[in-house]
């Protein structure tokens, strides 16, 4: 009987702790589907959960930017060559760079129904750029007049409300910057400039919860970590109106699970194959394999504040980018995932040029003698940082080997265990040698790789280069006259970039994707990602 | 009894404090700041990151943040993750049952074929039967996790056909199959070996060879006398693995797209989720203490010289 009893303890017991933990089972879901399968005409990607609500200017990732895109529809876009080509907007114009006067095309509508005016575009850039709002792009709209007022460096913004902005009539209305940025206007086709509804402000929460944007597609719903879907809207007024029925943004655990679905027919699109799978999808998906270069640069960057940096002779930094063989590199380590750098900035963008110059060949010959003639290295060593969970441990180990090899500098790896410990090494000014950095565009431009990188002031100028006359150049390019002028500007100072090697760039990123047998019509812009609203169904 | 069980449930207190205090320490130990990192490589906004990190509470001292932590868990809020904005209870609610269902079904798995096959095995040492069983059982402890994990799906799902790849609709349990057996697959040798073991070395104790001698069926013999005696080691061991189970999925929930806790957890942690990685580890903690409550009172229920006052 003992036995018995004890059982009962043992029973009551259990029940005691689940009620504790609330780990009781049954926690159904109210869609229950047998399949995986999706919704006749949808088409499904892997995009993992966004990590922020779904409010334009606090999404600045690609996953979140993704749902951004297909929900919202800006004043501008960029064409496949990377041009400017107009959207919400009749026209964006200027006389002087300075002041711009923005018409937005008649009878466009968000989804639910009130109309697109000037007003939606000119509220919501004075909350997105309000401080209080914390949203995560805010110091995009550093550039219009009243900027400070909204954002202060320190303290309460004084009003809410930047004096830049005037709304003129209902689809009219001018922007007044600080100072004259000639290519303003290329900036204006990221997602942060998205207008928002008159419902947003009642409850911003809620909206990052459920958008309600003017974009081709109509949210449906959220099933937070699992899948986004959102559905084609009829009304949409737009040139790229979606050619599907919806898309399901689904969530996988690892990319070799996405490919894995793939294989199996449960999803349609995949943005990157893992390293696993890379040196075959070429083979398991054939001509619908997706290899394309995008608009990104990967660099290792020397920490100008260190000792060994301090003063150097260019020379020896080009050098040393001449004893790193990217071509084999590439090929092997990197399995092709990579196109070698031949300039600062990467081919998709505007004013991209080929840099006359042999610094990106590999040369060893050429680059002892050039680190001789510059000094040598000091302490004959560098160090490359970076974080170790990104997947860069391979390519630094070649690249280090190649350097060795080809010059004797001793070079060795510097692993940050992951990426925050990283960036708080290169905050904090505690790189020892070099760093791994990358840039992805955020509009497509050659200013958007010059400018923000090797600035002065630039925030993301982690290396500390500081160059006069450089800066001079970019000055001279922000006060140009048009946009081509500017273009053609920072095209010199690219070419006095390369005379003081602030990094050293190494190669460009490729997207290595696929698609199903169920789609069609699958490309990708210049920053990488797949145009979805094109995709058709078969 | 009552009173031993009652007792147990109230050490849970000071334990479940002193490690979200630990946790509590560790995350704000480890270098990096969520906040900043939100920015990646591209342009930060220092201002802004300031702003964030004070309306989250992030700018105040290490005791300051741990007190408003405990008491907003007093008034059950989990608080809110940094991110994606969301109340952490609802993180962890969309995690957990998934793992349960995940770690039952494993765990169903361990118990059943497990001890079945250390019987079988137990029983008949020195044979055919039982080499085959050591031979298999050494073949799951060395295989590493995630090589079993990627054959199986290769061989089952690719080749076979008998079931789908991964899991994408976690109340399915035909999917869930798969992960669930991996997942069991090292503890089933290890349960397995135990079980063999035990059940060989008592088959020569004196109580058998009496009730063999009393003449009692060789069922009875097997099922009541032989298995109530060898079960206990088998079962401190199951107690503890049950704990593993749930936390320590991480790389099973990977292939086989299972968003369960272990996935959870590991992504809080490299987007240093302060309170995300408390909230779970510290329920993980708690499953933990329940579950070697119940091997201990389970002892009692196998071995009746065992009592507890």
């Amino acid at each position: 009987m003992r036995g018995a009893k004890s059982a009962k303890w043992v029973a009551g017991a259990i029940v005691v702790a689940l009620a504790a933990t609330a780990c009781g089972s049954g926690d159904g879901d109210s869609g229950k589907k047998g399949t995986a399968g999706q919704p006749a005409g949808y088409v499904s990607i892997d995009v993992g959960e966004p990590q922020k609500p779904l409010i334009p200017a606090d999404t600045n990732e690609t996953l979140g930017s993704y749902v951004i895109k297909a929900l919202f529809a800006g004043l501008v876009t960029y064409d496949a060559k990377g041009n400017l080509v107009n959207q919400n907007a009749e026209s964006v114009e200027t006389k002087d760079s300075k002041s711009w006067t923005i018409k937005l095309k008649k009878g466009w509508k968000f989804h639910d129904g009130t109309p697109v005016t000037a007003k939606s575009y000119v509220d919501a850039w004075n909350w997105y750029a309000n401080i209080k709002n914390n949203q995560q792009n805010s110091f995009w709209f550093a550039d219009i007049e009243g900027y400070e007022d909204v954002h202060p460096a320190k303290g309460d913004p004084k009003g809410d409300a930047m004096s830049g902005l005037k709304v003129v009539d209902d689809t009219t209305f001018t922007v007044e910057l600080s100072a004259p940025v000639p290519y303003w206007n290329y900036k204006l086709g990221y997602t942060t400039w998205a207008p928002l509804p008159e419902s947003f402000y009642d409850d911003p929460k809620a909206f990052g919860q459920k958008p309600v944007g003017n974009g081709p597609y109509t949210f449906e719903k959220w099933d937070h970590k699992k899948l986004i879907q959102v559905k084609a809207w009829d009304e949409y007024q737009g040139e790229n109106k979606a050619e599907n029925k919806g898309i399901q943004f689904k969530n996988y655990t690892t990319v070799e699970a996405a490919y894995q679905d793939l294989l199996s027919g449960n999803l349609d699109m995949i943005r990157q194959v893992g390293p696993k799978d890379l040196p075959k999808y070429k083979q398991d998906l054939g001509d619908r394999a997706v290899d394309e270069a995008y608009a990104a640069v990967q660099t290792i960057t020397p920490a100008f504040y260190t000792k060994q940096w301090k003063d150097i002779d260019p020379k020896v930094l080009q050098g040393l980018s001449m004893a790193i063989d990217r071509e084999t590199i590439t090929e092997t380590v990197l399995n092709g995932t990579r196109t070698p750098a031949d300039s600062f900035t990467p081919p998709q963008v505007n004013g991209y040029q080929k840099l006359d110059t042999d610094v990106f060949t590999y040369d060893p010959a050429k680059a002892k003698k050039l680190i001789k003639e510059g000094g040598g290295v000091p302490d004959n060593k560098i160090f490359i940082q970076y974080n170790a969970d990104g997947g860069h441990k391979e390519w630094v180990t070649a690249v280090c080997e190649s350097i060795r090899k080809a010059t004797g500098v001793d070079c060795v790896e510097d692993a940050k265990p992951d990426f925050q410990t990283d960036l708080e090494a290169r905050d904090n000014d505690q790189v020892k040698s070099f760093y791994r950095g990358g840039w992805v565009a955020d509009y497509p431009l050659n200013v958007n790789f010059l400018r923000e990188l090797y600035w002065t002031e630039a925030e993301a100028n982690n290396g500390r280069f500081s160059n006069k006359e450089i800066d001079a150049l970019f000055k001279q390019g922000d006060n140009a006259k048009s946009l081509e002028e500017s273009v053609k500007i920072y095209q010199d100072a690219e070419k006095a970039v390369l005379e003081q090697m602030p990094s050293i760039p190494l190669w460009y990123y490729r997207i290595n994707g696929g698609y199903s047998e169920n789609v069609d019509n699958v490309n990708v812009d210049f920053h990488g990602d797949f145009i979805l609203n094109e995709v058709t169904v078969k | 009894m009552g009173r031993y069980v009652a007792r147990r449930l109230l050490q849970m207190i000071p334990v479940f404090l002193g490690s979200t205090f630990l946790i509590f320490c560790m995350m704000y130990a480890l270098p990096g700041d969520p906040v900043r990192a939100l920015y990646g490589d591209q342009a930060i906004d220092e201002a802004q990151i300031a702003a964030i990190k004070q309306s989250l509470g992030l700018d105040q001292p290490f005791m300051v943040q741990y007190w408003n932590y405990l008491t907003g868990l007093f008034q059950g809020d989990f608080g809110t993750q940094i991110a994606s904005q969301q109340p952490v209870a609802d993180v962890i609610a969309d995690a957990f049952p998934i793992t349960v269902r995940l770690t039952v079904f494993a765990f169903l798995f361990t118990v059943v074929v497990g001890i079945t096959l250390g019987v079988i095995a137990g029983l008949r040492p020195n044979t055919v039967v039982d080499k085959s069983l050591l031979v298999l059982t050494l073949l799951l402890i060395s295989v590493p996790s995630f090589v079993l994990g990627y054959t199986f799906q290769y061989v089952f799902a690719f080749q076979l056909g008998w079931v789908d790849p991964n899991v994408n609709d976690p109340e399915n349990y035909g999917q869930l199959l798969l992960p669930a057996v991996v997942l069991g697959s090292l503890s089933l040798a290890y349960v397995a070996r135990l079980t063999r073991t035990s059940i060989a070395e008592n088959l020569r104790a004196d109580y058998v060879r009496t009730a063999v001698a009393k003449g009692l069926p060789r069922r009875r013999i097997v099922g009541i006398h032989l298995m109530r005696n060898s079960l206990i080691p088998v079962v401190t061991f199951l107690g503890s693995d049950l704990g593993a189970l749930m936390g320590g999925a991480v790389v099973t929930e990977g292939i086989f797209n299972v968003r369960g806790v272990g996935y959870t957890v590991y992504e809080a942690l490299t987007r240093r989720e302060g309170s995300t990685v408390v909230g779970i580890v510290t329920l993980i903690v708690i499953i933990y203490l329940v579950c070697s409550l119940l091997v201990d009172l389970l002892y009692a229920v196998l071995d009746p010289r065992i009592r507890y006052a």
